[in-house]
């Protein structure tokens, strides 16, 4: 295929749509080469709108990390509205890049970020607008090999259909081995083609591809054991494991785009992976073990991502920011560096017994003094030993009454809903724990006119967790929760004026947690759905339930299966998961044992500060703990 | 007679990309402003579908990378002291948008001028600077712009087609076209603030690939009144009168804007700031 730029067939169509700056490429800092001069092309996709993301991490971390080679030129793309969609079928203008405009069909590799399970009706949009068949199956070597990336990558079953290949687990090691491959191989004139490449990707033991793998079910529709289906395969893929941050300083020029996004600033990644071990966090379980980056390589980063992008505040992000061990120095030294320049920094997110008010008053010394937000995730003490999220109740009162103490007068607190064991009280004492942090917020601060908002999200069990077993709560469940949560922060009324609530209801959850824990058969759904128009399923004004209990009940129950078989149906030890092949370090038996921990409401505590609990993750990966302190200070700037 | 007071301040170097400013020799952006400077800037290419608050976000991140020295507002929140004189619309290319700035350091204007347009995207081109003192009162860069000069071409409609239709909508007294504002859909009189204007007679081929053919280039002059009538409502005046209708979207580009002489003509807004500048240096 053609890699002329389609611009001049789209320019046409973008007075037509809405915010079309979001299609015209040309950010600050994005990078646009001569493909001709290049050998190995990487276009690489975040399956949402632009404004959510250009700013991913993960893309602008490869993306940097690919154009940095000579020979190797990558492309970014995002998901199109429908407004443009329409108008690029009718015009026949295809998929294509925003740096260049090229059409998606004429690179080598096609790499899809997955935060989410909720883009992949978006993948099928853009193959298919790309002209690259959906099935993986269909496509011959004038297509490019689509690679799923990101935490949903941890179980790609229910896109297998559609992609090459799945790789697990940190990218910016893994896109330069397959680069390599790739190179090879067409270095030596595509020697077998297109399956060839496939398997001597396979045989790294890194990435997973699934036409490879025999899937069948038995009798009763539950799952086989997955096994190769050739030679040369391993019979289990092992997740990816990037160590020393300080070595992979991306991003080094963070990409400004000219339209509005998400996140209006630039973000460092101070650390990789959580050890906190809370039961429902995909994200914690997967990313282990803790490497933090360095204070003196944070101040790098700040420093030249700063002079490279003009943003004004700067996000310290992590699992948990600030469990970073040297977080105040951190902080009070770019507070110092940074004073009088108007620069804000944040920590996105952040645990409520690890914050303490020197911490916030460093955040808000340059910058504005925003909201601060918590994560107590559960209403009760003993749902709260279920998820083991053991913050208490205290620590939280003590912190948010410093915090109204000292000018803040914003509290927002994160909680889930559907959580495995949980009733009615569980939820209800949400209520009574806002109730208590404007009562002591009053107190402290003298004034009437703080606020606290509760923010709620239904629980979706994910793979390669331990609440990989449990049984997800059905959406009439959570919704009346809600509503009687509801009724109980409106009881008081002098104190739920200060109160403001938000949640969705309990059905998108519950999609969710099919494309989640589904296996090979979720993939009919998926391409049903997405036939009958499914787009954008992450968006409330574009998700249909009704579309996706429909296409469901269509394509399983012919197979024996229904949307409950894979929700909220409680999962047996003994049973073969979907993502059994597909290796995270963590050790099944522990992830067990962990399940059944929290049924008895047993806590257990963070391997970085006590002794290693055996998850299995550092002696199955070759890796270890990276943290601090190191005892050092940030560098000064130096003028020249 | 209103001195510039460059004398009485230090002009700044801006510093070299990646050389650190240190505490002591930053600006303080406390300080209140001792220059103001008048800027013209044209939105160009793809960069024409850019909103105004995408260019305002652009361009207060080149002033930082920049490291211009802007004086900032007071109060808890402090925002840079940058100020907009009117803003083409989305989707509409512009060789003439000006807008206005206050440093706490005296720059040279073109210092200042290069050193910005390096740190702005390509496609948000700065053109020109003009300092003016603070604080002196004077007119208003805003008052200035009486008119906008627009250059729309037109793909897919031949030059003589334009014309006809051009004269069908000068002859009009009231030509009201409809447009969808944050209000909802309002009527308004899109002849009575157009000023003069012309098909340009030379034959131009299409930039357009997909609409290869003839072009037709309209040039309008045209009143900036409230609410503002724009290249789009034109358009839709000529459709109105004449039932033209571009094949495909027409692309225009604001040329000037300024002060309307009385041959249609508009003044450079710059002008009085140059000459009171050149009359004060002697």
């Amino acid at each position: 295929m053609s890699a002329e730029s389609v611009f001049p067939r789209l320019e046409p169509l973008l007075p037509r749509v809405s915010k079309p700056v979001q299609y015209v490429g040309g950010e600050l800092n994005s990078t646009v080469k001569d493909w001709d001069a290049t050998t190995v092309r990487w276009a690489l996709m975040y399956p949402d709108a632009y404004e959510v993301g250009l700013p991913n991490q993960g893309v602008m971390i490869l993306y940097e990390v690919l154009n940095e080679l000579p020979d190797v030129l990558a492309e970014r793309t995002y998901a199109v509205w429908p407004d443009l969609e329409a108008l690029m079928r009718e015009h026949g203008v295809p998929q294509f890049t925003v740096d260049a405009h090229r059409p998606l069909g004429a690179f080598d590799l096609l790499g899809v970020s997955f935060s989410t399970e909720l883009g992949y009706t978006n993948l099928l949009t853009a193959l298919d607008l790309g002209g690259i068949p959906l099935h993986a199956v269909d496509r011959t070597d004038e297509h490019p090999i689509v690679i799923a990336g990101g935490h949903a990558a941890f179980n790609p079953e229910p896109i297998a259909d559609f992609v090459d290949a799945a790789v697990l687990g940190d990218g910016e090691e893994a896109v330069l081995e397959i680069t390599d491959l790739v190179r090879t191989w067409k270095q030596e004139g595509r020697p077998g083609g297109r399956d060839e490449l496939l398997t001597r990707l396979a045989e790294t033991g890194g990435v997973y591809v699934p036409k490879f793998y025999d899937v069948t079910f038995d009798d009763a529709g539950a799952l086989n054991p997955v096994t190769p289906n050739r030679d040369r395969v391993p019979a289990t893929v092992a997740k990816r494991t990037t160590m020393d941050l300080d070595a992979w300083p991306y991003p080094k020029q963070p990409l400004v785009p000219l339209a509005e996004s998400v996140h209006e600033r630039m973000s460092v990644e101070i650390f990789r992976g959580c050890t906190r071990g809370c039961r429902f966090c995909q994200a914690g379980m997967i990313t282990r073990p803790v490497r933090e980056r360095s204070i003196q390589g944070i101040g790098e980063m700040v420093h030249r991502g700063l002079e490279a992008s003009g943003f004004e505040e700067v996000g310290l992000l992590s699992l948990s920011s600030a469990d970073h061990s040297e977080i105040a120095e951190v902080t009070k030294g770019l507070a110092d560096r940074y004073e009088g320049t108007n620069t804000g920094l944040s920590l996105p997110s952040t645990r409520v017994d690890a914050f303490n008010i020197d911490l916030a008053n460093e955040l808000s010394r340059n910058g504005r003094r925003s909201g601060l937000t918590f994560a107590p995730e559960g209403g009760s003490e003993r749902i709260r030993r279920v998820i083991n999220k053991t913050v208490s109740e205290a620590d939280l009162i003590r912190t948010v009454s410093a915090a109204y103490a000292n000018g803040w007068r914003q509290v927002k607190l994160y909680f889930m809903c559907g959580l495995p064991t949980e009733t009615d009280d569980d939820v209800l004492q949400i209520a009574a724990m806002a109730q208590e942090v404007i009562r002591a917020g009053r107190k402290a601060s003298g004034r009437k006119d703080i606020r606290c908002t509760i923010s709620i999200g239904g629980f979706v069990p994910k793979p390669h967790t331990p609440f990989q077993w449990a049984p997800q709560c059905d959406p009439d469940t959570v919704d009346s929760r809600l509503r009687k949560l509801r009724e109980a922060v409106n009881s008081d009324r002098g104190l739920g004026r200060n109160i403001g609530m938000r949640y969705h209801d309990g059905k998108p959850s519950l999609i969710e947690g099919l494309l989640s824990r589904g296996d090979r058969r979720v993939g009919r759904v998926i391409e049903r759905v997405w036939r009958e128009g499914g787009r954008f399923d992450g968006w409330s004004e574009h998700f249909s339930y009704e579309r996706w209990t429909t296409a469901a009940a269509a394509e399983l129950e012919p197979l024996g299966v229904n949307i409950g078989w894979f929700t909220t149906r409680e999962r047996t030890e003994d049973e073969v998961l979907p993502w059994d092949h597909l290796d995270s370090g963590l050790d099944k038996g522990w992830l067990w044992d962990d399940w059944q921990d929290a049924l008895s409401e047993q806590e257990l505590d963070d391997c970085r500060w006590t002794p290693c609990f055996d998850c299995g993750v550092c002696p199955a990966m070759g890796t270890d703990i990276e943290i601090g302190p190191t005892g050092r200070k940030l560098l000064p700037l130096t003028p020249v | 007679m209103p001195a510039f007071p460059r004398e009485h301040h230090r002009t700044s170097r801006i510093p070299p990309e990646g050389v650190a400013l240190t505490r002591d020799d930053r600006p303080n952006p406390s300080a209140s402003a001792v220059q103001k400077l008048r800027l013209r800037y044209a939105k160009r290419g793809p960069l024409r579908f850019t909103s105004h608050r995408d260019v305002a976000r652009a361009f207060e991140r080149a002033l930082r990378r920049a490291r211009v020295p802007m004086a900032y507002s007071q109060g808890f929140n402090p925002h840079p002291k940058v100020s907009w004189i009117g803003a083409s619309p989305t989707g509409v290319a512009s060789e003439a948008e000006y807008v206005e700035i206050q440093l706490v350091e005296v720059l040279e204007p073109d210092e200042l001028v290069r050193v910005l347009d390096a740190a702005m995207p390509p496609g948000l081109d700065l053109l020109e600077a003009v300092g003016v003192p603070v604080g002196t009162g004077g007119e208003a860069l805003a008052d200035r712009m009486e008119a906008s000069r627009w250059r729309i071409e037109i793909p897919g409609v031949a030059s003589d087609t334009l014309k006809a239709a051009w004269e069908g909508l000068v002859a009009a007294e009231v030509v009201e076209v409809e447009r969808l504002t944050k209000h909802g859909m309002r009527t308004i009189d899109a002849r009575s603030a157009i000023v003069t204007g012309w098909v340009e007679d030379d034959p131009v081929v299409s930039p357009s690939t997909t609409q290869p053919g003839p072009c037709g280039i309209l040039v309008v002059v045209v009143r900036q009144l409230t609410p503002a009538v724009r290249p789009d409502d034109v358009l839709s005046a000529l459709r109105v009168v004449a039932a033209l209708e571009p094949p495909v979207p027409a692309k225009a580009t604001r040329m000037a804007q300024g002060r309307l002489d009385d041959s249609g003509g508009l003044s450079d807004p710059l002008a009085p700031d140059r000459a009171a500048r050149a009359s004060a240096c002697g």
